[in-house]
């Protein structure tokens, strides 16, 4: 059954343009069933899992000489983020996209990185989760040039040369890796780096990772591109970057790397902590003179992403369940954010938020959604965002990482600021010019984002059984570190 | 191993040209030569002097052969190249029809 994660959105690119030489409208039709039903396998995983781990091996052939899929605990939490915000994102594009010229282009290459995205994901060989890697980068280069104005092109442009030198720093460590042990799967290369140690390449190969993957998921001395690729595409490609793809791209693929096949240790521990709190602090101040609507909401996505990174590098059980559960809540308030925006934009064609003004009388619906995210990604209880950060602030005083917790704690406090701003200048305030004609946005777009502000006050509340059924599956998966090749490999 | 550190000095100058040019052709260059020189690594991983393509064949057994595996990733990570030399090809073009210009100075309307 694990292949279906990767044939039903590849099947569904491959007929999307033929689609829509028939009729625009089955475009639409054919990307909502491969997005609901890519939910429903999804959510289906949890159930696969509990009875242990599942490997697929691609035409028969076993681990060390095929390539092999494997569904753990990671995995299907990494699932579950994909396609929730992927098919919510393609809900929302049905409205949307009627402003762009060519929607099964956008379709086409929408399912093209939800293959990536799954495959990525699902892979159990590194040479693998590189092609599917390329698949996901060269879709979001291409959706973020979708709209082929001067500031796109050049925003997707300055993400194309970053992305390409992230990629080719991480093909050089595969290669190298692969010179030493000359085997790809994933697992048996753990192996054979116990059974035969080489610190100095592996001490290489580790820097190169984590360079490459940093500059993926735009950590913050790497993170130039971001800030203009993420407000350039689509409000919904908008949802999909800085909702899942920086973090499956950088931030998953880094993990598995780190903690299953190389093996984690406090150097690496304290090269992530320390990229967290720079990521948390310099974003969150990047972000607070912003007015450019988007632009603000891709700043946080840099220091959120420090939140996850750090709690991940602490290392401890906590830490771990901590950074996990944080990915899941900032996949859903921030894609719902990235919506919001694109609803406005879409009413009022305008981002500039000194521009906006009194939109919570005029787009309930926007507004109050808005607020749930908002809310959310500051930490205010019962809503999600605080108890992951909650988990994370507690992890780290137990590790004794003082400055790290309290650098928690200050961003939280000013990414409240910061939000304060955003509804008091989008949503509450008098309007300078009240212009009657601003409407309420379609159907699905409505829709898409009550979905998600619905998940966010729903995983706030019922926390702990969540964090049982998803979180804490996931987290083993890291913590068992290197002993996941023998799980794989059955030795 | 002077194969290999040539290589590596390949990829650097081709890292280099991509970040530092000014010219948005000449970083499309560059990017061809990074790709260039981490398949050349790949190949020389697989390399063994005086071995022949491991071929099945019923008359002889082939003893001494160069690995196989890396020259088979190295055709998909050729095709990969190709899709992004193509969309970055693609994005200059749009580029200069936008900005009337190559040089990535003049082409600076995203600033903070």
């Amino acid at each position: 059954m694990l292949p279906i994660f990767v044939i039903i959105p590849l099947g569904c690119a491959f007929l999307m343009p033929i689609a829509g030489k028939l009729r625009q409208g089955f475009c639409q039709v054919l990307a909502n069933i491969c997005g609901l039903s890519l939910l429903f396998f999804s959510l289906n995983s949890i159930h696969w899992l509990k009875s242990g781990l599942k490997i697929y091996y691609l035409g028969g052939w076993q681990p060390p000489f095929g390539i092999c899929m494997v569904l753990d605990g990671l995995t299907v939490l990494m699932l579950l983020v994909v396609n929730i915000i992927g098919s919510m994102s393609l809900l929302y594009s049905v409205d949307y996209i009627r402003k762009f010229t060519s929607p099964a282009f956008y379709y086409t290459l929408f399912c093209l990185l939800l293959a990536g995205l799954n495959g990525m994901v699902i892979s159990g060989d590194l040479f693998n989760l590189f092609v599917f890697l390329e698949i996901t980068s060269i879709a979001s280069y291409s959706l973020v040039a979708f709209g082929t104005e001067a500031e796109e092109l050049e925003a997707a442009f300055k993400y194309l040369v970053l992305g390409s030198v992230a990629s080719s720093l991480i093909l050089l460590a595969i290669g190298m890796l692969l010179g030493h042990v000359s085997t790809l799967n994933m697992a048996d290369i753990s192996r054979s780096l116990s059974n035969s140690a080489a610190p100095d390449l592996v001490f290489y190969c580790l820097a190169l990772f984590i360079a490459g993957f940093a500059l993926k998921s735009g950590l913050v001395p790497f993170h130039a591109w971001l800030a203009d690729a993420h407000p350039a595409a689509p409000a919904p490609m908008s949802a999909m970057l800085s909702g899942v793809v920086i973090k499956t791209m950088g931030v998953y693929a880094l993990c598995r790397v780190i903690f299953n096949i190389i093996g984690f240790n406090s150097a690496v521990s304290s090269v992530l902590t320390w990229l967290g709190i720079i990521s948390m602090a310099i974003g969150v101040l990047l972000a607070i003179g912003q007015w450019d609507f988007k632009r603000l909401l891709a700043y946080h996505s840099i220091s959120q992403i420090g939140y996850v990174v750090f709690g991940i590098g602490l290392g401890t059980p906590l830490g771990i369940a901590g950074g996990l559960f944080h990915l899941f809540n900032h996949s859903l308030f921030k894609s719902l954010l990235f919506l919001n925006s694109g609803s406005v934009e879409f009413s009022t064609a305008t981002r500039r938020l000194d521009k906006l003004g009194g939109l919570s009388s005029q787009m309930p619906v926007t507004s109050a959604t808005s607020l749930v995210a908002s809310l959310s990604i500051a930490g205010i209880p019962p809503l999600c965002g605080f108890w992951s950060k909650l988990l994370i602030i507690i992890a780290a005083f137990q590790a004794n990482n003082f400055i790290g917790g309290w650098v928690c704690i200050a961003v939280a406090m000013v990414t409240l600021a910061s939000f304060l701003k955003v509804q008091k200048y989008a949503f509450n305030r008098k309007a300078k010019e009240v212009s009657s004609n601003i409407k309420e946005v379609p159907f699905f777009m409505l829709l898409a984002m009550v979905v998600l502000a619905i998940l966010c006050i729903a995983i706030g509340l019922w926390f702990w059984p969540f964090m049982e059924l998803v979180i804490t599956p996931a987290a083993n998966v890291l913590l068992e570190g290197t002993n996941y090749a023998k799980s794989i490999l059955g030795v | 191993m002077s194969l290999y550190v040539l290589c590596f000095i390949l990829f650097a100058i081709g890292i280099y040209c991509l970040l530092v040019k000014k010219n948005l052709v000449k970083k499309v260059v560059g990017l061809g030569i990074a790709e260039y020189a981490i398949n050349l690594f790949f190949i020389l991983l697989g390399y063994r002097p005086g071995a022949e393509a491991p071929i099945l064949d019923p008359n002889r057994v082939i003893t001494d052969f160069v690995d196989p595996l890396p020259q088979a990733l190295i055709l998909t990570s050729i095709v990969i190249g190709l899709g992004v030399t193509a969309l970055m090809v693609a994005i200059v073009v749009r580029l200069y029809e936008k900005y009337k210009t190559f040089d990535i100075d003049e082409i600076r309307r995203l600033r903070g």
